[in-house]
């Protein structure tokens, strides 16, 4: 692992006359190392640099640059090996160069945490969501959400433990619309066997790996019978490969309607965009709500985090009242992929100790505490746990 | 994608002051819908959205064997029906929850400007559930169809 990333990174400052050289080697070394490697983690940790690893930063708009300020100063609190690079995208602005900045260097990088980047209606029909973008351009293809109830949040439901799992890059989100005749609009939406077959391929594999018992495929294939129905036939080809695991198949509306009287019967869900967009939306609000649920887009050879139902919260921006859990979760899902699994668990642990002090909920839980308020606790928390850590 | 939420008048405002939102739908679904769904009055929205919303809401009043629905077409032509399906298992058996059909009904009554009959449908069924004496299998009790409804008739009897 060490080696493959070596030479990678190696031959990234080398002079390209070297690089083909280099990347036989690469190869030999990644094929031993890969079958040694029994996770689905398909996006190796990339390239550490005197045992520090950069992630591309992408404030983007509403709460998110206040919310990515407060991950930076945990980081800095809790001595954190990680150097943040920062990339401004304008989303007021039609032109492509700020995404195009920003995709360069989540390509050099390998890993992003990132706020939402508001697509605003009244730019044209052609420029389209840079979010979307981002993902199509990096084939994040899966994005993976965990909605767990927390001890600390009253909720209606308790004891939900569900895994979402939402095909990324086509579907509904394909942004290929025309109106041929005026007044007469359609839109495309794209499913096909390749990443459907590598989304279930993922789900399974992710549900193997974590030990969960059922995946639930979630579709309206009665009624798009081609598109749906197709994704249908391939996470039940990828079911045959893992017996071990029951597979099952739910229409979309009854599963929302099953999510708000039972969501404990589900363990892990995989379904096209749109149904995942919403059923995402739909776990998020019976956990607690859209501050509290982390998010994290993976390809096969990048991984951007970020909060799971992607909100600017334009609303409450610079208010200091947005909940920080959820990006603070999502840093620490990105340490995880980074391989550093002792802070992950250590800032964790602290954010979940923080959200069961009801006196600091922010108003988005019933509570009446701030931002800062909830993130100072947390580095309270951390020092408390007797870690080397910088000044408060 | 849009959703309008239209907000009726408060008390205070005079009928005609109706105020409507565009709701993207991802904050209607999320935030609102499932943590506080009183603040929403009526919602509309393209095809496939109502087919997932209409069944969350659903989910969130009892589910499918309380909720009716109706289908308006041009001229008023209009089709009534409960949003449940045919449930084979328990057809014949005189255990069905009526209440679906019954409110989809009293919806054609409106329909039809019925208003006096169908207010009258709708008080019984409302107050005999809320008695909480006789209730179907599905709203947790063990009477039968024609015992729910007979209670439903006993009450419209009383109220003459």
């Amino acid at each position: 692992m060490a080696a493959h990333s070596a030479v990678l990174s190696a031959s990234k400052i080398m002079n390209p006359f070297w690089v083909g050289r280099l990347g036989n080697t690469a190869k030999v070394f990644g094929t031993t190392l890969i079958r040694h490697r029994n996770k689905t983690s398909l996006t190796p940790p990339p390239a550490k640099y005197g045992g520090r690893h950069t992630v591309t930063l992408i404030p983007g708009d509403g709460i998110g640059p206040e919310l990515l300020n407060h991950v930076r100063e945990v980081f800095r609190f809790t001595c954190v090996p990680v150097d943040f690079e920062m990339v401004n995208v304008n989303s007021a602005l039609e032109t492509d160069d700020d995404m195009n900045n920003a995709i360069t260097a989540i390509r050099r990088n390998g890993v992003a945490l990132k706020g939402n980047i508001e697509t605003k209606h009244t730019l044209p029909a052609s420029v389209k969501s840079r979010n979307n973008v981002l993902r199509t351009s990096l084939d994040l293809y899966a994005n993976v959400m965990h909605c767990q109830s927390l001890p600390g949040v009253q909720t209606r439901h308790k004891n939900i433990d569900i895994m979402i799992i939402r095909e990324n890059t086509e579907g509904e989100y394909s942004s290929l619309e025309h109106e041929s005749v005026s007044g007469v609009v359609e839109s495309l939406k794209i499913i096909t066997r390749n990443n459907s077959i590598r989304i279930a391929d993922y789900a399974f594999k992710l549900a193997r790996e974590r030990g969960r018992r059922r995946v639930t495929a979630v579709h309206k294939a009665n009624i798009m019978k081609l598109g749906d129905g197709l994704f249908l036939q391939c996470c039940r080809e990828v079911a045959s490969g893992y017996p071990d695991i029951t597979f099952d198949s739910m229409i979309v509306d009854n599963t929302t309607m099953q999510l708000v009287s039972k969501p404990q019967q589900f363990d892990v869900m995989v379904m096209p965009n749109l149904y995942g967009n919403v059923v995402s939306n739909v776990c998020a609000g019976l956990v607690g709500g859209p501050g509290l649920v982390p998010g994290a887009n993976y390809g096969r050879d990048y991984a951007v985090f970020e909060t799971a139902t992607r909100n600017t919260g334009k609303s409450i921006a610079e208010k200091n009242i947005a909940n920080p859990t959820a990006m603070l979760l999502a840093s620490c899902l990105m340490l995880d992929h980074l391989n550093l699994n002792d802070y992950a668990s250590l800032i964790r642990n602290a954010v979940l100790t923080t959200m069961n002090e009801t006196r600091l909920h922010t108003a988005d839980l019933g509570g009446q505490g701030t931002t800062s308020e909830v993130v100072q606790s947390v580095m309270r928390v951390i020092q408390s746990k007797g870690q080397f850590t910088a000044e408060l | 994608m849009v959703l309008y939420r239209v907000l009726s008048s408060s008390p205070n405002k005079p009928a005609n002051a109706l105020q409507s939102t565009l709701l993207n739908m991802q904050e209607t679904i999320r935030e609102p819908m499932v943590q506080d769904p009183t603040q929403f009055d009526v919602l509309v929205m393209p095809n496939l959205y109502g087919d997932i919303l209409s069944d969350l809401c659903a989910g969130l009043i009892g589910g499918l064997g309380v909720t009716p629905s109706g289908n308006i077409g041009a001229n008023g032509v209009a089709i009534f029906e409960s949003v449940h399906g045919t449930a084979p298992d328990i057809a014949g058996k005189d255990l069905a929850n009526p209440t679906a059909l019954l409110l989809s009904a009293v919806m054609m009554l409106r329909h039809m400007g019925l208003h006096g009959h169908a207010k009258k449908i709708e008080s019984a069924c409302f107050d005999t559930i809320r008695d909480r004496k006789v209730l179907t299998k599905d709203l947790g009790g063990n009477s039968k169809c024609s015992e729910f409804t007979e209670a439903i008739c006993q009450r419209m009897k009383d109220m003459d």
